[in-house]
């Protein structure tokens, strides 16, 4: 007991220290929200544009507009939890970090935490513009949606760990891959078109990521109002393989880098 | 040594075909403070941060407060601290937001009232609301020690820990670990380049030269051993291999230098202008 309150003290002293970044940095929060807000208001204009030229948009009108936003929810959770690695070694901070009491997990998890604090201040004010702009609420796919955001959230974190793997290991010549890596699953998440448009082979692979289950799910609750439990358990059951061997590539990454003595050499 | 609150045996750590720390062993005794001396690329660093558990050894075994650094480092963690000029404090937080998250994660109880005597005690009233990025050199010194001295530990290892400090401040820091050390029995290890520094602080000090330890013992020893009026001398005369001690330490690991050394002494006419 004692020491799961000393473990939540010292995550949440991580989540402080970031919180005091943003608190004291108002363009990082505008910027935040800035990127998904733009995404929504250009996909709102070709939603009502694609709305009375295609019947498949006309049957679901916020298909796309709930794309933009779950996409965004992956994005910015796998970027907000790089981030917060990226933080430390731009202040050449982790070195200082790994002598505290400071454990690697209550590290990973307080970045889980800032991950999902980043996306919601991202995509929420996204969110509440679609519905002022456009009179679509993302919210309309009720419970389900958070079900679709906590599987994106834990993608993120498995896409994540992988990234900050490949920092720890090539150090800041590497810090673009957190910008760059997600963008490799959007052509096959099948984010804005249904898995059936993918040649057959890619379709194996498509159906091997979490998120193209999350926006199947989603298009299936818009078109027929049905929440799918397979669809959501599939992207779960994969969540979890994903997460173990994003978490194992990390600790992996971690012991090469007390190997190499990366912890105190890395900065800008 | 049972009051060894440091214990290093045959610490060896290489870099691919560089073998950055050859097999060095040492203890650091409760209440005392060691030196690390060496040129550059001696391995006093890589020898601190495999201390600290921030680096794997190639071979050999730390123990500090009877904890293996390389597996089980936790117990020691809380106890100990560090300063050194390859980190930095994040440069947007505060100096009383940088000490708070330190403060959690060491898990001080009354955090508000030691940032408060630390601040006292290092000068840092006025600069408690500044952000550490905007900080003169000296000022981040003195809050890298503020942050190395907030859990009160009980081994301090500090790599030039007055670097960047005018001659002032630097004295009065000095002071300040005198005092702690003297009030709390701790430990200290640090890294110099500061010679009078590591005459007035330390009650060993260990040369380093190419990842060896190529001798050993207190300032006044050495100074007798080299025939030498101050360490900087000493220093130089290991550094440039120019010069062997009068009476070699017994158990200084058997190194080059002393074979060298051994060779001028024998052959100065070999060893020319080098062995003066």
């Amino acid at each position: 007991m004692c020491e799961l309150s000393n473990s939540l003290r010292r995550i949440f002293a991580m989540m402080l220290r970031h919180y005091f970044v943003l608190r004291g940095s108002w363009p990082r929060l505008i910027e935040l929200a800035y990127w998904p807000t733009m995404q929504m208001v250009i996909w709102g204009f070709m939603t009502k544009f694609l709305a009375t030229n295609s019947s498949w948009v006309a049957q679901a009108f916020g298909v796309l507009l709930a794309g933009v936003l779950l996409w965004d929810t992956l994005f910015r959770g796998q970027i907000g939890f790089a981030l917060s690695f990226l933080e430390e070694m731009w202040a050449r901070n982790l070195g200082n970090l790994f002598v505290s009491p400071l454990r690697p997990y209550e590290h990973l998890i307080s970045m889980m935490v800032m991950s999902m604090i980043r996306t919601l201040i991202g995509v929420l004010p996204a969110a509440f513009l679609a519905i002022l702009f456009y009179h679509y609420s993302i919210f309309s796919l009720g419970l389900p949606l958070v079900a679709f955001f906590f599987n994106l959230m834990m993608l993120s974190w498995g896409v994540g760990m992988v990234v900050i793997a490949l920092i720890l290991r090539f150090g800041l010549g590497a810090e673009n891959a957190a910008w760059f890596v997600i963008f490799l699953i959007a052509p096959v998440s099948a984010v804005y078109y249904p898995v059936e448009v993918l040649p057959t082979w890619l379709q194996y692979v498509s159906w091997s990521l979490p998120s193209t289950y999350v926006f199947e799910g989603m298009r299936s609750i818009l078109f027929t109002g049905q929440f799918s439990t397979s669809l959501f358990f599939g992207a779960l059951g994969l969540n979890v393989a994903y997460l173990a061997v994003g978490a194992a590539i990390y600790f992996y990454a971690f012991h090469r880098a007390r190997e190499r003595g990366a912890l105190l050499q890395v900065g800008e | 040594m049972p009051d060894s609150i440091i214990e290093v045996r045959n610490l060896t750590k290489r870099f691919g075909t560089v073998t950055a720390v050859d097999g060095i062993s040492f203890s650091v005794a409760r209440g005392s403070t060691v030196a690390l001396l060496g040129g550059n690329g001696a391995g006093k660093t890589t020898t601190i941060s495999m201390l600290l558990g921030l680096l794997l050894p190639s071979e050999g075994e730390v123990k500090v407060l009877g904890c293996d650094m390389q597996r089980h480092r936790r117990g020691a963690l809380s106890r100990l601290n560090f300063s050194s000029p390859y980190v930095d404090l994040p440069h947007r937080l505060t100096v009383a937001e940088n000490l708070k998250v330190y403060g959690m994660l060491y898990g001080l109880a009354d955090l508000a009232g030691r940032i408060e005597a630390l601040a006292a005690d290092l000068h840092l009233r006025d600069l408690l609301q500044r952000p550490v990025g905007r900080l003169s050199a000296g000022q981040k010194t003195r809050v890298a020690l503020a942050k190395a001295l907030l859990n009160r530990p009980e081994v301090l290892l500090l790599d030039e820990p007055t670097a960047s400090l005018d001659p002032d401040t630097a004295d009065w820091v000095r002071s300040y670990l005198e005092t702690y050390r003297r009030a709390n029995g701790a430990a200290i290890l640090l890294a110099s380049h500061n010679m009078g520094e590591v005459e007035r602080l330390c009650d060993q000090v260990l040369m380093m030269r190419r990842g060896r330890i190529v001798d050993r013992g207190t300032p006044g020893e050495l100074l007798t051993r080299f025939g030498r009026q101050n360490l900087e001398e000493v220093f130089l005369d290991i550094a440039r291999e120019r010069r062997m001690p009068a009476t070699p330490y017994p158990h200084a690991a058997p190194t080059s230098t002393t074979e060298e050394s051994i060779e001028c002494a024998s052959s100065p006419i070999r060893c020319g202008a080098s062995s003066q």
